[in-house]
């Protein structure tokens, strides 16, 4: 989806601002957004790749203007009232509708002390063997999913090289939509600083991405 | 839908006091529904704020200076080396380490949303995952290094690491010169989190 949250090779968002002796949350509400997220994650009515796409569906200029945990707390309300868990109205009103079913947490404190409700890794196994090779060339499809997708538009296009294999990994593009995990094989992806931004490339070097193979064709 | 429209609270005008009302009331209606437990949120928050951190990151680090074996398996497998000193483990997402090297500069941003090594450097700091950062990285690498009072010299290579998968990247930065008698405790206090995401250099 070619929103603002895709904002790599922007210009123009103002300076960097980097805070001495930051706090791990500049307010309480903060540190409850994100217990929240993960313990209303746990409920597992959704997966991260939804979770991400909430946060992305949030109109450009209001995401511009939110912080991140504002995102977050948007991205959480709009799960909670897609999947059903609760309405907009209660939403609304902070309490839950009269006669609603009570239900039992999933997710206790001693669990999240004994680390013991992680969401575990992202890859799979899969029958088909990688497509690319270590070293080989390929190129960034030109493709503009309407949906979620984790292929940025500064590489679209641009001719890149296999730098490693991950094996397979659940596929964003579709788990993001509750089209299944549809594992699919993972790289690194090296594009040269001159192939993405031409000759005049502000830098020497590499960027480097994590790109699932259909994101990717023979170059 | 009714809900599809995630912009129909006014999110962007909402000053932080209303914004804390609006998280406690959602807060307490989860509660009331039985969603969530308010001790797993306090947890929760407790680990965040004393579990994880850089500090773990920056012990990754110091022993990767001080034990070449240990740098060998850092850069092989990092996920692993990283889990033998009690840091993340194997189910969560795996990490890729870089090393800088007087001729290569690593620099790690997430261009798409946040994401970043938790189990070795614990949260990230709002300007990683803000706009200007996260646009700029890939594009003008140079120009963000200057900004946080770092200038590499003409000749150095500069790879910058877009975290798109659920592959997490440290930076290992560079043992600054003069260290030779530090402990490995020592060492460790000398690695800022900064470093490990390679917008700085490790210095005495």
């Amino acid at each position: 989806m070619n929103s603002v949250h895709d904002m790599g090779g922007m210009l123009g968002m103002g300076p960097i601002a980097p805070e001495a002796g930051e706090a791990v949350f500049h307010e309480r509400w903060e540190g409850r957004v994100l217990a929240l997220t993960r313990a209303a994650g746990a409920l597992r009515r959704w997966n991260l790749d939804m979770a991400r796409h909430a946060r992305e569906r949030i109109p450009g200029p209001a995401y511009l203007a939110m912080s991140y945990y504002q995102k977050w707390l948007a991205g959480l309300e709009t799960q909670l009232v897609e999947s059903g868990l609760v309405t907009p109205d209660e939403l609304a009103r902070g309490a839950p509708a009269p006669g609603s079913a009570k239900s039992k947490p999933p997710l206790t404190a001693d669990q999240v002390r004994r680390q013991s409700a992680r969401r575990g890794p992202s890859e799979r196994k899969i029958d088909a063997p990688p497509s690319f090779a270590i070293g080989q060339a390929v190129r960034a499809r030109n493709i503009h999913p309407i949906g979620h997708t984790r292929l940025p538009r500064y590489v679209r296009g641009r001719l890149g090289e296999i730098a490693r294999h991950y094996g397979a990994h659940v596929f964003p593009d579709s788990n993001a939509h509750g089209r299944g995990e549809d594992p699919r094989h993972l790289y690194q992806v090296r594009f040269s600083a001159r192939e993405l931004w031409g000759e005049e490339a502000a830098f020497r070097g590499v960027v480097s991405l994590d790109l699932w193979e259909p994101y990717l064709e023979f170059a | 839908m009714a809900h599809d429209d995630p912009s129909h609270h006014d999110h962007g005008q909402t000053p932080p006091s209303d914004v804390a009302l609006r998280v406690k009331a959602l807060e307490s209606l989860l509660v009331e529904k039985g969603l969530v437990d308010p001790a797993a949120l306090d947890a929760i928050v407790e680990h965040y704020e004393h579990k994880v951190g850089p500090r773990n990151g920056a012990r990754v680090v110091a022993r990767a200076w001080t034990d070449p074996a240990y740098r060998a398996r850092l850069l092989e497998d990092a996920t692993a080396a990283i889990a033998e000193l009690g840091y993340g483990d194997r189910e969560d997402a795996p990490v890729v380490a870089v090393e800088n090297t007087p001729a290569v500069h690593n620099l790690v941003v997430c261009t798409l949303c946040s994401c970043y090594p938790w189990p070795v450097l614990g949260l990230p700091p709002v300007w990683y995952k803000s706009a200007p950062y996260r646009s700029r990285a890939v594009i003008d690498p140079k120009g963000v290094l200057a900004e946080f009072g770092l200038t590499l010299a003409d000749d150095v290579e500069i790879r910058v690491w877009d975290s798109t998968a659920e592959v997490r990247y440290l930076v290992l930065p560079e043992r600054p010169a003069g260290t030779d008698g530090l402990s490995e405790d020592e060492l460790a206090s000398l690695v800022s989190r900064d470093a490990m995401i390679g917008v700085a250099k490790v210095t005495r």
